[in-house]
């Protein structure tokens, strides 16, 4: 089935994974259901599958279950890849692996939001950057999965930093970087075996410096922020167009008035645009200023789409109250600043200010070292936070690194809490996460045990490090 | 005895409060000689000097106090490696003096014309904590890099403390880059660099004599390294392969007097012994675990435990990325440090070592021989913590520089206090003071 959509580029209703019902057809004279030429939204399914689990329970730990909620003593029964229950204490069914965790905490598994991980591999030589197509400023045509690399050691390392799920996204060098993917973070041969099951695609954008020094070195436009947002604004005024040609293509196919041959010609860039109009596809927007974040907030009202979320957005404290109205999460560091102009008032509260002010804040990496220990960053910014006078609790400020980047991807119903129904994506710590000193012992993932500090047959190895000096190495 | 609140002062106060005696109460005082910690511990300070460091000391007469009660004492935390004072904004070139490519120059550039003390930066790590730093310049167009410097955090003062401190060298894969496109050209620079100085040195006069015009290496550059060559200030060298560590320490059999501080070091845990009994000290970081690079393909979180448990003076230093912003970060990497010590097969540090890697070693690795420990006769760099110092959650509450009690207010702190509360006031925001 994939093989084929691979190499059909149009696609008959009834053979795309979403498809709109065959009946929905109009009926010409003949009587037979007319052919209705759709989009697929799902060309490339995700082929992951859960590594086989049994039954586990973890007893008398403290559990914070990422929805606010601390258990202390607490317990969790991950069964059948999913979460079971979770308490002060849980039923052990015979046969269940039963874990004391005396003195160690349980949390959901880390998700990152913002990741290059494997298409900006390590080691990071020319031959293996494939994060930026900066050929043009709109390129909403690349998807981020295409570029990446699954011998990517970095997988291995987020991994056993508690990481359970990322989003990959291309980089920020165009307005329009492409589609970007959420993944597993557990090893395949190929990209699609990493994949997320059912999780939206993204639309990566970027306002700024970026963009504007990319191109305006270029001598190509844009080469200012007025040039970013008009290039901006002419993509979705076309993009606009493209909906409306497919829209009324798909009218008149219903009623039975057009032809599969009378569908638009197919646009993999406007595919992509056209799919965030339709709410289908998320918008991740690299941005630090308050003002851009403004600006960008008012071009999707102006071409009728939401921005799901803003990332780095270092100055999301200005704006928190807006960001709080317009149900926007704000993806950012703990302590990054002045680096480039656009981070020049990072400050260590931004975090916390932005949680205070009752919008959605997320921790996020952009970095394969700093993807490893986000929880030290939440740490930091939980700190940051009460030193001003916030009462931010430990069970609060998990939130902020696995439910709201669930959100944010669009994936919060399946994983991102320790609640029954959810995927098994669990971490278990020797101590306090948001100590220095704890580190994850267990990960697992959908049940499965797919890191554990002690083993080495559960801590995997890329292809990349084998047979390399201190390969094997814990790390 | 003046009891009055230092820190609300200091909180006040844009400029640090002077004070001739300064007892600092009751902590929990890690003294960073050793692993020494003293509980219920006083640290009095006369005239910038630390004069007395014990359990219930009596506070003199007319001391200002700090109750530390409940707190954490440590010496200020130096940075082994930064771009403080010389870096602002990484990517606004305006701001960024910590390199140049389009310079005749190496060896002889020097960063300390460029040392600005009104740097945001410098008051954004001084209020976490860090009271002194190694500046060093970048590589460029050249293996030589230039002249660092050492520096003190202090607020509103002459913050040079050694100019002219050592020569920052590039050598892997940054420096064959620079010296052309490969290693062997990076070495043939650094021998013809070394060479030219030992020519210089024995002639000034003669120095341009009998040269090509072409000579690689100019007066000025020569004139540089002659300390170097000599050994009265160090060769900071920049190495992060095995193989590449062994052939800098293999320099010496050459150049007896150099006097070598590996900076990087990734891969120094495979040559631990080599670099030990070389005593060659490591500035380096310990969250190193990706094989980012080449030459870096064998890094762990191990390395910095087991260069120390080899016999190696580690000390922490941030060079590229954050050098220039982020050196409050120290504790994290030292407390990161000893987590590693947690995890089956690795190798970490004490506490107690940890602490010693931004404090203690970095000062010993560059011979400031007068702060890096809570010691009486050392200056009066003093932190007061309000918890574990090495933890995440903590910071500090008051910053001794010299004994002299610290502003805890940045850029930072103010751009926060304007927008913590952004219902509309009568005026807009940028009227918040």
């Amino acid at each position: 089935m994939r093989f084929h959509h691979l190499a059909a580029l149009l696609l008959l209703a009834g053979c795309a994974s979403n498809p709109p019902p065959q009946s929905a057809g109009g009926k010409p004279a003949d009587g037979k259901p007319n052919e209705i030429v759709a989009i697929p939204s799902d060309p490339w399914p995700s082929t992951y599958r859960a590594w086989p689990s049994g039954t586990t329970v973890i007893r008398n730990a403290t559990v914070y279950d990422g929805t606010g909620k601390k258990f202390s003593p607490g317990a969790v029964r991950i069964e059948n890849g999913v979460i079971a229950e979770v308490g002060a204490d849980v039923a052990a069914p015979a046969g269940a692996t039963v874990i004391d965790g005396t003195g160690k905490f349980v949390t959901p598994g880390i998700i990152d939001i913002h990741s290059h991980l494997g298409d900006y591999p390590s080691p990071g030589v020319e031959a293996l950057s494939d994060g930026n197509e900066a050929t043009s400023p709109a390129r909403p045509e690349v998807w981020a999965e295409h570029s990446v690399w699954p011998q990517d050691a970095g997988f291995a390392r987020a991994l056993a930093g508690g990481v359970t799920a990322f989003h990959v996204l291309p980089g920020s060098a165009n307005l329009f970087g492409g589609r970007g993917t959420t993944m597993k973070n557990v090893y395949g041969r190929d990209v699609q075996d990493m994949k997320f099951p059912g999780a939206p695609y993204s639309l990566k954008m970027a306002c700024g410096e970026n963009p504007k020094r990319v191109y305006g070195s270029k001598n190509q436009m844009p080469a200012t922020r007025m040039g970013n947002i008009a290039y901006a604004r002419q993509t979705w005024a076309d993009a606009v167009e493209y909906k409306r040609k497919w829209d009324d293509y798909t009218r008149r196919a219903k009623a039975g008035t057009a032809k599969p041959t009378d569908a638009p010609r197919r646009d993999l860039a406007k595919d992509t645009l056209m799919g965030v109009l339709n709410g289908e596809i998320l918008v991740q927007n690299h941005c630090y200023r308050a003002d851009e974040m403004a600006n960008v907030i008012a071009m999707s009202r102006e071409f009728g789409y939401k921005v799901t979320a803003f990332h780095h957005a270092v100055e999301s404290y200005k704006i928190a109250d807006l960001l709080a109205k317009e149900g926007i999460c704000a993806a950012m560091w703990a302590d990054w600043y002045g680096f480039k102009m656009e981070s020049y008032d990072g400050i260590r509260e931004n975090i916390a200010l932005v949680d205070h002010a009752g919008a959605c804040a997320i921790v996020h990496s952009d970095d394969p070292n700093g993807i490893q220990r986000l929880n030290q960053e939440a740490a930091k910014a939980m700190a940051a936070g009460n030193r001003m006078g916030f009462n931010i609790t430990p069970e609060h400020a998990w939130t902020w690194l696995s439910l709201n980047p669930a959100r944010g991807l669009g994936i919060d119903k399946k994983t991102g809490s320790l609640e029954p129904g959810k995927m098994g994506d669990v971490v278990m710590w020797n101590g306090n996460p948001f100590s220095v000193y704890s580190r994850p012992e267990k990960v697992w993932i959908d049940g499965a045990v797919m890191y554990d500090w002690a083993d080495p047959a559960h801590r995997p190895t890329a292809d990349f490090e084998l047979g390399q000096a201190g390969a094997g190495d814990p790390k | 005895m003046k009891r009055f609140s230092l820190i609300l002062a200091a909180l006040l106060s844009a400029s640090a409060v002077k004070a001739a005696t300064i007892a600092i109460t009751g902590g929990t005082v890690a003294t960073a000689v050793g692993d020494t910690v003293i509980t219920n511990g006083t640290v009095i300070v006369r005239d910038g000097r630390i004069v007395a460091v014990g359990q219930g000391l009596a506070v003199p007469a007319g001391a200002t106090v700090i109750d530390a009660t409940g707190k954490y004492v440590t010496p200020g935390l130096i940075a082994g490696m930064s771009t403080l004072g010389i870096v602002e904004v990484e990517a606004v070139r305006q701001t960024n003096d910590a390199s140049a490519r389009g310079t005749p120059f190496s060896a002889a550039l020097d960063v300390t014309p460029a040392i600005n003390p009104q740097s945001p930066p410098i008051a954004v790590n001084r209020i976490g904590g860090v009271t002194r730093a190694v500046v060093g310049p970048e590589i460029a167009g050249e293996i030589f890099a230039g002249q660092g410097a050492i520096i003190n955090l202090s607020a509103g003062g002459d913050i040079l403390v050694r100019p002219r401190a050592f020569q920052m060298i590039e050598l892997g894969e940054d420096g064959a880059r620079a010296a052309g496109g490969s290693r062997p050209a990076a070495w043939l620079n650094l021998r013809n660099g070394f060479a030219e100085a030992q020519r210089y040195a024995r002639n000034p006069a003669a120095f341009d004599s009998g040269r090509e015009k072409d000579s690689l290496i100019k007066r000025l550059d020569a004139a540089a390294l002659v300390p170097v060559v000599e050994g009265r200030i160090p060769a900071v060298i920049h190495a992060e392969r095995a193989s590449d560590i062994t052939a800098v320490l293999g320099l010496r059999s050459e150049f007896p007097k150099l006097h070598i501080i590996l900076i990087g070091a990734r891969e120094g845990w495979m040559v631990a012994d080599k670099i030990a009994a070389a005593k060659v000290p490591v500035v380096t970081l310990p969250l190193f675990d990706l094989p980012s690079s080449f030459e870096s393909l064998a890094s762990t979180r191990s390395n910095v435990g087991r260069l120390v448990a080899a016999g190696v003076t580690v000390g922490f230093g941030i060079f590229g990325g954050d050098s220039g912003t982020q050196e409050r970060n120290l504790p994290y990497f030292a407390g990161n440090a000893v987590a590693q010590a947690a995890v089956p097969g690795g190798v970490g540090l004490t506490r107690g070592q940890a602490l010693a890697t931004i404090t203690r070693s970095p000062a010993q690795i560059f011979g400031m021989t007068d702060v890096g420990t809570l010691e009486v006769g050392k200056r009066g760099d003093v932190v007061v913590w309000d918890g574990d110092p090495l933890e995440l959650m903590s910071a500090p509450v008051a910053v001794l520089i010299d004994g002299v009690v610290q502003p805890m207010t940045s850029r930072q702190t103010q751009l926060r206090d304007r927008y913590r509360d952004l219902r509309p006031g009568a005026l807009p925001m940028q009227y918040n003071k």
